[in-house]
C-alpha cells in the first residue's frame, strides 16, 4: 500500500535519511526502531510532507510521487487518507476533546456537523474518553490527551496512521493505556507506522520491524524474526543492551 | 477656592465631556479597529513568511516606529497639501493613528501568533485542514487571547494619544479645554480636569480589560467545570 524508495533528506550539512526504502502492505503494523538521530522521526514526517525529502519516490495506493516535488494539492489529498499521532499530542488547545476529533471532519472535509459529532462521539468512545467530550486539553492528563490523538486520527478513516513516539512524552504509568488502545486498532487491521521506543510493542503488537541507523534501514522484516534471529551484529548489540538494561 | 472658579470648573464639565463623548472615544474607536485590521494582515504576512510582502510590512514598522507620532500628523495634514492632498481633519487623524498604532499592534500579534506551538499547526494540516483555515480556527483565536492584554494597552495608550490631533484643529477633549483656558486664564484647574476625564475614561476600560481577561482566561473555564471541582474538594479531603 505504502512503498517508498530511496528517501534522502539533509537539514543543512547534516544528512538525516541517506536512502531508505519502506514496504508497508494493508493490515501491517510496522515497528520503526533504532537509536536517537537515526531519522525515524524524519522518515515518518517525510512521508506525510510535513517535511519535504530531497529525493525518492513514494508509491501511494498505486500512485506514484517524487518526494522532492509534489504539489501542494497533491500533498492535501494524500493528507485525507492517512493521519498522523504525535510524540507531543499536539491537540488544537482551543477546543474541547469532542471539537479535536470533528474539526477535521467538519472544517477540513466539510462534512455535516451532526455527523460528525456522531463519529467524533464513536472514535473518543473507541478509546475509552466517553467521559471527558467536553473537556479541554489542559484538563485531561497526557495519556487522555494521546488517546484524544488517536481518536483524531481515527475520525478521519485513514487508511494508514503514522504514529511519531506515541508514548516517549508519557509517564511510565500512562503508556499502558495508549499502548491499548493502539494493539486493539492492531488487531481490527488498522494500518499502522510506529517510530517507538517500546520493545514490547514492536515484539508483540507489531507484525514488521524496521531498524534504522545513522539515516539507513539496517534490517526490514517480520518482527518475530527481527528479534529471534537478527542477522546483523549491530541488532544484536541493540538488543543486548535493551535486555540488560531491563 | 474662589466661586469663580468653581463656577467655571464645573460649567466647563460637560463643555469637555462632549467633546469627549463626541470626538475622542469615535476617534479612539475607529482608528483602533482599523489598526487592529492592519496588525492581524501585517502580522499574518510576516508569520506565513509571505516574501515581498513581508519586507513591505517590516519596512512599515520600522519607518511608522522610528518616526514621532507627531510628526506623521504633521507630515499628513500640513505637508501632504503641498502634493495637493488634503484630508479633513477628523479623518486625517484617523488615518495617521489607525496606520501607527496598527504597526505596535502588528508586533504584538505577530508574537502572539507565533507562541501558538507550531504542532498545532501541522495537526491540523494531517486532519486534512488547509493553512488558511488552521489560521482562522486554531492559532488566531489562541493568539488573541494571548495578545489581549497587550493590546488592551495599546488601547489605553491611544486614548490619551489622540489628544494630539489638537495640533492638526480637531476639536477633541483637549483642544476644547484648551480654548476654555484661552478664555478664562484658569491652566492649573481646566487642565486637570481634563486629565481627569482621561483618567475616568481609561479607568473604564482597565474595568473592561479586566473583565475581559476573566472571560478569556482559562481559569474560569476551569472553575466551571465539574471534574476540576471534584479535584479540588479530592486535594481538600486528602489534605484532611
Amino acid at each position: 500500500m505504502v512503498q517508498a524508495r530511496n528517501i534522502t533528506k539533509s537539514f543543512q550539512a547534516q544528512i538525516v535519511l541517506r536512502g531508505v526504502d519502506l514496504f508497508v502492505e494493508k493490515g501491517d503494523v510496522v515497528a520503526i526502531l533504532g537509536p536517537s538521530g537515526s531519522g525515524k522521526t524524519t522518515l515518518l514526517r517525510c512521508l506525510n510532507f510535513l517535511e519535504t525529502a530531497d529525493g525518492g519516490t513514494l508509491e501511494f495506493d498505486g500512485e506514484t510521487f517524487q518526494m522532492g516535488h509534489v504539489s501542494k494539492r497533491d500533498i492535501a489529498r494524500l493528507r485525507k487518507k492517512t493521519a498522523f499521532v504525535f510524540q507531543n499530542y499536539n491537540l488544537f488547545s482551543n477546543k474541547t476533546a469532542l471539537q479535536n476529533v470533528t474539526e477535521g471532519l467538519v472544517i477540513g472535509r466539510k462534512m455535516d456537523k451532526v455527523k460528525a459529532m456522531e463519529i467524533g462521539r464513536r472514535a473518543l468512545d473507541k478509546v475509552g474518553l466517553s467521559d471527558r467530550y467536553d473537556y479541554y486539553p489542559h484538563q485531561l492528563s497526557g495519556g487522555q490527551q494521546q488517546r484524544v490523538g488517536i481518536a483524531r486520527a481515527l475520525a478521519t478513516d485513514p487508511e494508514i496512521i503514522y504514529f511519531d513516539e506515541p508514548t516517549s512524552a508519557l509517564d511510565p504509568e500512562l503508556i499502558g493505556e495508549v499502548l491499548t488502545v493502539m494493539k486493539q486498532l492492531a488487531e481490527e487491521g488498522m494500518t499502522m507506522l510506529v517510530v517507538t521506543h517500546e520493545m514490547s510493542f514492536a515484539r508483540n503488537v507489531s507484525n514488521k520491524v524496521i531498524f534504522m541507523e545513522d539515516g539507513r534501514v539496517l534490517e526490514q522484516g517480520s518482527s518475530k524474526e527481527f528479534f529471534e534471529n537478527p542477522k546483523e551484529e549491530r541488532i544484536k548489540a541493540f538488543l543486548q543492551t535493551l535486555r540488560g538494561g531491563a | 477656592m474662589s466661586d469663580r472658579l468653581l463656577g467655571i470648573i464645573v460649567d466647563s464639565f460637560t463643555k469637555i465631556l462632549i467633546p469627549g463623548i463626541k470626538v475622542t472615544i469615535p476617534l479612539t474607536v475607529l482608528s483602533f479597529s482599523f489598526a487592529m485590521v492592519i496588525a492581524v494582515i501585517v502580522a499574518m504576512i510576516q508569520f506565513a513568511n509571505i516574501k515581498v510582502l513581508k519586507q513591505i510590512s517590516r519596512f512599515y514598522i520600522w519607518v511608522v516606529r522610528g518616526t514621532p507620532l507627531l510628526v506623521q500628523l504633521y507630515v499628513i495634514f500640513y505637508g501632504l497639501p503641498n502634493m495637493g492632498i488634503i484630508i479633513d481633519p477628523f479623518p486625517c487623524a484617523v488615518l495617521v493613528f489607525s496606520i501607527n498604532e496598527g504597526a505596535y499592534c502588528a508586533e504584538t500579534m505577530r508574537a502572539a501568533l507565533e507562541s501558538v506551538p507550531k504542532g498545532q499547526i501541522e495537526a491540523g494540516y494531517c486532519v486534512g485542514m488547509s493553512y488558511l483555515q488552521i489560521m482562522r480556527r486554531i492559532v488566531l483565536p489562541q493568539a488573541l487571547r494571548i495578545a489581549f492584554p497587550p493590546l488592551s494597552n495599546s488601547l489605553i495608550s491611544m486614548v490619551k494619544d489622540t489628544s494630539l490631533a489638537a495640533n492638526i484643529t480637531v476639536v477633541e477633549m483637549f483642544m476644547a479645554t484648551q480654548r476654555i483656558v484661552a478664555r478664562t486664564y484658569e491652566p492649573l484647574a481646566l487642565y486637570i480636569e481634563v486629565g481627569l476625564i482621561y483618567l475616568l475614561f481609561c479607568t473604564v476600560l482597565t474595568g473592561l480589560q479586566h473583565l475581559g481577561e476573566r472571560k478569556l482566561s482559562v481559569t474560569a473555564e476551569r472553575r466551571k467545570d465539574p471534574w476540576y471541582r471534584h479535584v479540588i474538594s479530592q486535594s481538600r479531603f486528602r489534605r484532611r
